[in-house]
């Protein structure tokens, strides 16, 4: 398991757009991938799961993953994050 | 596992299906205080006199009997007890049968930032009320990834891997006049020893992800009758990819269990491959479900057939 901390910096949030690009790139890896805030957890592959979390800007999102290619996944998901929103 | 805050405020308003028929009469500035337990106190040995183990931090409930001794006492004592009982952060004063606080109280109260409520239910009927409202949120609660559907009045929790195909199952179940609860979230909480009651987050409520057609809103294209907001789970069915190395239930005699919260559910397990409707499959499980509920188990039946007809057949060759 691998884990990693950002800080959403976006006015927008993670809205629909922002969500379906995320779950987009986590759907590239076999591993799960768990996005958590507030101690939520949401399926990151999972479009719906991602846009309840209600992500704003300032929110700290732990992105984390289990299984085969979890580093990547994880550096992947969080480059994107931090490029994007 | 979340844990929720719950305010005196919260009482005050829509507390889901109950109404507590409860106003506000003074000390609108401690609202926002914290109610960290249901346990309730009766102070009525506080006020007689005896400070020891006063429970100040749990909503104090004034019945007839403490509004009685009030009234009895002289304004002199009253104040002195007033002053003392104020002294302690009290969490908030409840009166019960509509009965009105003296002014004094409502001064020290206003005073002292404690809430105090009149409401117009009964001493016990107030509490058994508060008490249920207050449990629920204080549940423990757990977050799941799944579908909920009722389906022929069961709760059915489908679970399975992303894709397999947990909201196109639910979708087609509406289609055949059953209900959506909640679709990908489904937070669980546990209400009393064997009470599991689910419900969808808020923000995505009644709405599915169908892949090829993005996101629909479920409410509005079948109308209200086909969602509700929240439904006991009585039945876990994991939907899984057909594995044919691995063995799946042939009889149902031996009941299976799925453990949420301490909790044991009757579970399932289906494999999924083309060709296969897993839609009547769940319907016919949830069927299955109710009438074990009352007591007829389908396969347990049809083998207790079987071992009376053998014994018939031994008998006649005897």
């Amino acid at each position: 398991m691998i884990e990693r901390e950002v800080t959403i910096r976006s006015d927008a949030g993670i809205h629909a757009r922002p969500a379906m690009m995320l779950v987009k790139e986590a759907m590239k890896y076999p591993c799960e991938v768990f996005l958590i805030k507030d101690r939520v957890e949401a399926n990151g592959k999972s479009i719906m799961s991602v846009l309840a979390l209600a992500i704003t800007k300032g929110s700290r999102l732990i992105v984390r993953a289990v299984g085969d290619e979890e580093d990547l996944a994880v550096s992947s998901i969080v480059h994107l994050i931090e490029k994007e929103f | 596992m979340k844990k929720k805050k719950l305010l005196i405020q919260d009482l005050l308003g829509k507390t889901g299906n109950i109404d507590l028929q409860m106003h506000l009469v003074s000390g609108d500035r401690g609202l926002n205080k914290e109610i960290t337990g249901s346990e309730m106190n009766r102070p009525g040995l506080t006020l007689a006199g005896f400070f020891d183990f006063f429970a100040y931090d749990r909503i104090q409930i004034f019945g007839l009997g403490e509004t009685a001794f009030l009234n009895q006492l002289d304004p002199e004592k009253k104040r002195e007890l007033y002053e003392r009982f104020f002294s302690y952060s009290v969490l908030c004063c409840i009166f019960t049968h509509n009965e009105p606080p003296d002014e004094l109280l409502v001064k020290y109260a206003s005073d002292h930032a404690v809430p105090i409520l009149v409401t117009k239910h009964s001493t016990t009927k107030f509490i058994s009320l508060a008490t249920h409202i207050i449990e629920e949120v204080f549940a423990p609660a757990v977050s799941l990834h799944g579908t909920l559907v009722e389906v022929y009045g069961i709760g059915v929790l489908l679970i399975g891997k992303s894709g397999v195909g947990k909201s196109e199952c639910a979708l087609e179940l509406v289609e055949r006049n059953h209900r959506l609860v909640a679709d990908d979230i489904v937070e669980v909480r546990k209400i009393d020893e064997s009470l599991l009651m689910g419900s969808g987050s808020e923000i995505i409520r009644h709405h599915l992800e169908i892949r090829g057609l993005g996101i629909i809103n479920v409410k509005d294209l079948y109308g209200i009758g086909a969602v509700r907001n929240r439904k006991r789970i009585e039945l876990v069915v994991l939907l899984e990819e057909w594995d044919s190395s691995k063995y799946y239930d042939r009889l149902g005699i031996d009941e299976k269990r799925y453990t949420i919260l301490d909790l044991e559910v009757p579970f399932l397990t289906v494999p999924v491959r083309p060709g296969r409707n897993i839609p009547i499959i769940i319907e016919t499980a949830a069927l299955n479900q109710r009438l074990k509920k009352m007591g007829v188990y389908s396969a347990q039946d049809l083998d207790a057939r079987i071992q009376e007809w053998i014994r018939t057949q031994e008998q006649c060759n005897d």
